[in-house]
């Protein structure tokens, strides 16, 4: 039985508030009115750039980040036109402004989806392996529905902000801006408020019900002797898995592509589900060799971490193909509505944009294409660091170039966000690991699990 | 990797009481033994589809592709659907057996083999179409960089065309190794059992000299992890590139982003529909159920399951996608509120019904291992990734961005005869896989037979997860003595309890009754026994009808020599082909007598 030790405890606390204190001090110290822009423009380190900044930034809206409610709507739907309109000036500070509000929000979001997403990978990585009937992973259930724990406190964060969000995130729930704008009212039965709600609510409530479902009758099965709970889990993870599929392509075009709700891909979905899936398997990965070293996972061998270390790998390489597929197809059709969304993203975001291949994709292969380097808990660390770097700087980049423009900066905000979330993560999931015993007794693999050799 | 513990709630992948010998000699039967009455039928139908495709294949290069049915507008057509189908199919060949390989999955041992064979022969069919569409096929190695001094442009690497001429070279290059290294030990096995000279010379040569030592299976596992490891990127990356040369383009419907990982969904769920189409058959024609069992045609249709489920969100994200873009163009393209009311509404709607419709039918667990069903399922998905590819590519074309040029398709005579070609072709080939390789990878189906065979998973059942495989109740246990009759059991009869038998027969093996004991005592009484002490026994094979699995048959029920063969009066017969399965009828047996009684003499 693995209880969260009080150090441990401490520290989830200590980050949690030093996080929140962060990022109350982002929502306070942003500018207010225009002046106080002007001001912080003035005394930004790269003042001396400024008038250039404000150049290339008009440059840049006019290709169409759409996070600039008038300017760029209008500059899509008239196309090039749209840096020679008269009230430029003004309208221009004004969306500055706007995207300096939305920076504390869109680090907040970042973080939240970040911790929140390797909970739902957890989830239905969880689900897959009852569905697939899998032999080798029964004996790490107890450690994935600990981390899922953490799904209910995590979802429920990120639906409220994306809720609250209003503007900072989606242009399309300004009134004036969809008057003005035919494609974005021919988009209204989908993109309005109510509806958006009432989906967010529909995912919030089917993905815990299914984790409340799965827990339950795991620590039924090992409390019965027959195998009904078990049963009962294989029928449910199939039906979750049906509602994952539907709900998470629409969640990541709910939350992340409406963003910008000119531009569209159809692959969008699936690519954020890459990033999900492998940031939750190298948690399982990193949470499965911590419990392993404080000694409370003696039925796991290296067998199973190696497995985990081949999704890894497997994943990484999934993702990468799909991010080069969505890239190639836009880049080599070069539709200018459609490379906007590169474009900002290479411009205004080059190092993290090409730092993140490297990351997700090239430090993976490296480290973990060597059956032997699978086996090393410390490899297998490393590694793990890596992609989850990695796949923060992707959600990074889905978010930050949609909402807050050329305006990003990794600050206190920023980093106050990871440390809250990272608090609440760890204080959640620890606690979730000390409900039940980590021996999920009663799985009818769970023999086949710990005799798995590879 | 097989001597693992499985746990008893996993159903048996091997059912009935198997030895490693029946392994050897059920999957070499197909071979070994005569082709029956009704391969030849069909051998001969494939072979007349072939020629006739073939003479619309002249026809076309001789004429010009004016004889196909393409227009200004839709330039590209029945050709490149076909084209596209058939790569499609050649998926699942390479997904069973490398990423089922890297997934461990016992049950592609099955099926990978066959898998594997119709996967070349459908890539040798795909390749076919750019070939004859170049018009002039005796310079396709134009396609190819060379250098300019040969006759042809230096190619032109933007173009997602040649970096198909790549894909699927490579994916054919890696999917015959593959396939071949599989067979090296069934080779071998086919070798050592076969009596022909001619056969065991051929069969040596294909199988390298495989001695069956622990270093040749060493290399052997080293080489197919390595070879998965290859062939797994090949599985997404050729109909990645496929998806390429529509996805590049700026055509309404063709340039989407979930194409990649789209079609290569696509291309598994078609590759084993035709899977299951074949071997449902195949089974059954050659015996195999055993080693096919229904718990194989169930997985298999989870797999169409899930990669129908994939396609089946690709085209909501599809259509979706298309009304929420705004761009009016997208109301003409395959997957929209405009094609399901257009003039290929048909088109559309065969698409939707075979492809989703149809398949949501797996759900229900009775359907799924409802045989007829399945392969009912299988064909009308085959159906509907034909139309798929159609849709894409016809209904796509025929409304452009300008009106003015608005057309449609209809195909004429020689774009439907080379498509039939192609299939007859496809099934000479297969057909003729069939009879000369074994169907069965036996070598890795004979690994998981003691943790995934029925009795021993019963064995378990009854004495516990740790019973020995006593010599007693272990059928695998006595070989390779049992497989020669040992001397003291033909010494006279045994004395077991009860009424005495005649010893030569093994009469366990039939399941017969005590009457039909008997029986066989009183006709071995008047036909004479088989003494191995003293004789040899005869080669049966050499009657007609007979194969290995019958031989078999014959030796079970104490038949060994000609000189036997030549005393059975109609009354044995009777009795043989009630103890005898499938024991051949007369007129395809011809007359035994007088065949032994020349053999007897010669």
């Amino acid at each position: 039985m693995y209880t969260l030790s009080s150090k441990l405890k401490l520290t989830a606390i200590i980050l949690i508030v030093v996080g929140a204190i962060g990022l109350v001090y982002g929502f306070i110290s942003t500018p207010s009115n225009e002046e106080e822009l002007k001001e912080l423009l003035a005394a930004d380190a790269h003042g001396e750039h400024d008038s250039n900044q404000v150049d290339a930034t008009v440059e840049v809206e006019g290709h169409g980040s759409a996070s600039d409610a008038h300017h760029d709507e209008s500059s899509e739907a008239h196309g090039e036109t749209a840096h020679g309109e008269g009230e430029h000036g003004d309208s221009h500070m004004e969306h500055v402004l706007h995207q300096f509000q939305t920076k504390p929000w869109s680090a907040l979001f970042v973080s939240a989806f970040f911790f929140f997403m390797i909970a739902l990978g957890a989830l239905v990585f969880y689900a897959i392996q009852y569905v697939a009937q899998a032999g080798w992973s029964p004996v790490l259930f107890r450690v994935i529905e600990g981390i899922t724990n953490y799904l209910l406190p995590g979802s429920i964060i990120v639906v409220l902000i994306v809720i609250f969000a209003g503007t900072h995130f989606y242009p399309w729930q300004n009134h004036e801006l969809v008057e003005e704008d035919v494609i974005l009212q021919g988009k209204s039965g989908y993109l309005n408020f109510p509806f958006f709600v009432i989906r967010a609510i529909i995912y919030l409530i089917g993905w815990n019900l299914y984790r409340f479902i799965a827990t339950r009758n795991s620590v039924a099965q090992a409390t019965g002797s027959s195998l009904t709970p078990y049963k009962k889990n294989f029928k449910a993870s199939v039906f979750f898995l049906l509602f994952f599929v539907v709900t998470e392509t629409t969640m990541a075009w709910d939350w992340f592509m409406s963003m910008t709700p000119h531009w569209y891909s159809t692959l969008f979905a699936w690519y954020v589900f890459a990033s999900v899936f492998v940031s939750a398997i190298t948690v399982i990965a990193l949470v499965t060799m911590f419990l392993k070293k404080a000694g409370h996972l003696e039925f796991v061998n290296d067998s199973h971490l190696h497995d985990l270390a081949k999704f890894m790998f497997a994943f990484s390489v999934f993702w990468t193909y799909l991010w080069f597929g969505q890239f190639l197809l836009i880049w080599y059709a070069n539709i200018p509505e459609e490379v906007t969304y590169f474009i900002i993203r290479i411009e205004e975001y080059n190092l993290l944009f090409f730092g993140m291949i490297a990351l997700n994709f090239i430090f993976p292969i490296l480290m973990l294409i060597n059956s032997d380097y699978k086996r090393i808990p410390w490899f297998v660390i490393m590694a793990g660091v890596v992609i989850l770097v990695g796949h923060y700087i992707d959600i990074f980049l889905l978010v930050m170039p949609s909402t807050v423009g050329p305006y990003w900066s990794f600050g206190i905000t920023e980093i106050a966000g990871i440390l809250f979330f990272l608090g609440l993560f760890i204080f959640f999931v620890g606690t979730g690991l000390g409900k039940e015993s980590l021996y999920p007794k009663g799985n009818p693999f769970l023999k086949e699990s710990e005799n798995y050799h590879y | 990797m097989s001597s693992h513990y499985e746990a008893p709630i996993r159903e048996p992948l091997v059912t009935g009481e198997k030895t490693y010998h029946d392994i050897s000699v059920e999957v070499g039967a197909p071979v070994l033994g005569r082709a029956n009455k009704t391969w030849y039928i069909v051998f001969t139908l494939a072979l007349i589809a072939f020629l006739w495709g073939l003479g619309c294949i002249i026809y076309t290069v001789s004429t010009g592709i004016g004889v196909w049915g393409l227009n200004k507008t839709i330039g590209w057509a029945w050709d490149i659907t076909n084209f596209v189908w058939w790569v499609g199919i050649g998926h699942a060949g390479t997904l069973i057996s490398a990423v089922l390989l890297l997934f461990r999955q016992k049950w592609r041992m099955a099926v990978n083999r066959s898998a594997e064979a119709m996967t070349i022969f459908a890539v040798v069919q795909a390749g076919l179409f750019p070939i004859i569409h170049m018009g002039r096929p005796w310079l396709a190695y134009w396609v190819l960089p060379i250098p300019n001094q040969f006759g042809s442009l230096w190619v032109n690497f933007n173009s997602p065309l040649l970096w198909d001429v790549f894909a699927i070279s490579t994916y054919l290059s890696v999917s015959l190794v593959f396939w071949w290294t599989g067979l090296l030990p069934d080779f071998a096995m086919l070798r050592d059992r076969t009596t022909n000279e001619f056969q065991k010379k051929i069969y040596g040569i294909l199988s390298f000299g495989w001695s069956g030592r622990v270093k040749d299976w060493q290399r052997f596992e080293e080489v197919s992890l390595v070879l998965a490891g290859l062939a797994t990127p090949l599985v997404l990356s050729v109909h990645t590139i496929v998806s390429f040369d529509f996805a590049t383009s700026v055509v309404p419907g063709w340039h989407s982003t979930i194409f990649p990982p789209y079609f290569v969904a696509g291309a598994i769920f078609s590759g084993f529909a035709m899977v299951q189409t074949l071997l449902i058959i195949m089974r059954k024609v050659v015996n195999l159920q055993d080693y096919i069992t229904l718990l194989h045609i169930e997985y298999m249709n989870k797999v169409i399951l899930l990669t129908g489920g994939i396609v089946s969100v690709a085209y909501i994200t599809e259509f979706f996608i298309g009304w929420y873009s705004g761009t009016s163009y997208e109301n003409y393209t395959y997957l929209s509120f405009g094609a399901a009311t257009g003039p290929y509404a048909w088109a559309f709607w065969a698409l939707i019904i075979c492809n989703f419709v149809v398949p949501l039918t797996l759900w229900v667990k009775k359907l799924r291992r409802n045989i007829l069903w399945t392969f009912i399922v299988a064909l009308v998905i085959n159906i509907g990734m034909w139309f798929e590819r159609f849709d894409i590519i016809v209904i796509d074309l025929s409304k452009g961005r300008t009106p003015s040029s608005w057309a449609m398709f209809s195909p004429t005579f020689v774009d439907i005869g080379v498509f039939i070609g192609t299939i007859g072709f496809f099934f000479v080939l297969f057909l003729l896989y069939a009879r000369t390789f074994p169907v069965i990878a036996q070598a890795e189906v004979k690994t998981i037979l003691k943790s995934s065979g029925e009795y021993y998973k019963n064995l378990r059942a009854k004495h516990g997860d740790d019973v020995p495989h006593h010599a007693e109740s272990d059928p695998t246990a006595k070989e390779p003595e049992a497989n020669v009759k040992d001397s003291d059991a033909f010494m006279g009869s045994t004395s077991s309890e009860g009424t005495s038998h005649e010893a030569t027969v093994n009469a366990d093996a039939l399941n017969l009754t005590d009457t039909q004991k008997d029986q066989l005592d009183a006709m071995l009484a008047r036909i004479g026994t088989y003494n191995p002490q003293t004789e040899k026994s005869d080669d049966l094979q050499k009657l007609d009808g007979v194969g290995p699995v019958l031989e078999q048959h014959l030796h079970q029920v104490g038949i060994y020599k000609y000189d036997q063969i030549s005393k059975l009066t109609k009354e044995d017969y009777e009795l043989l082909d009630e103890v005898i399965e499938n024991f051949p009828i007369a007129t395809n047996r011809g007359d035994w007598n007088v065949q032994a009684t020349e053999l007897k003499n010669k």
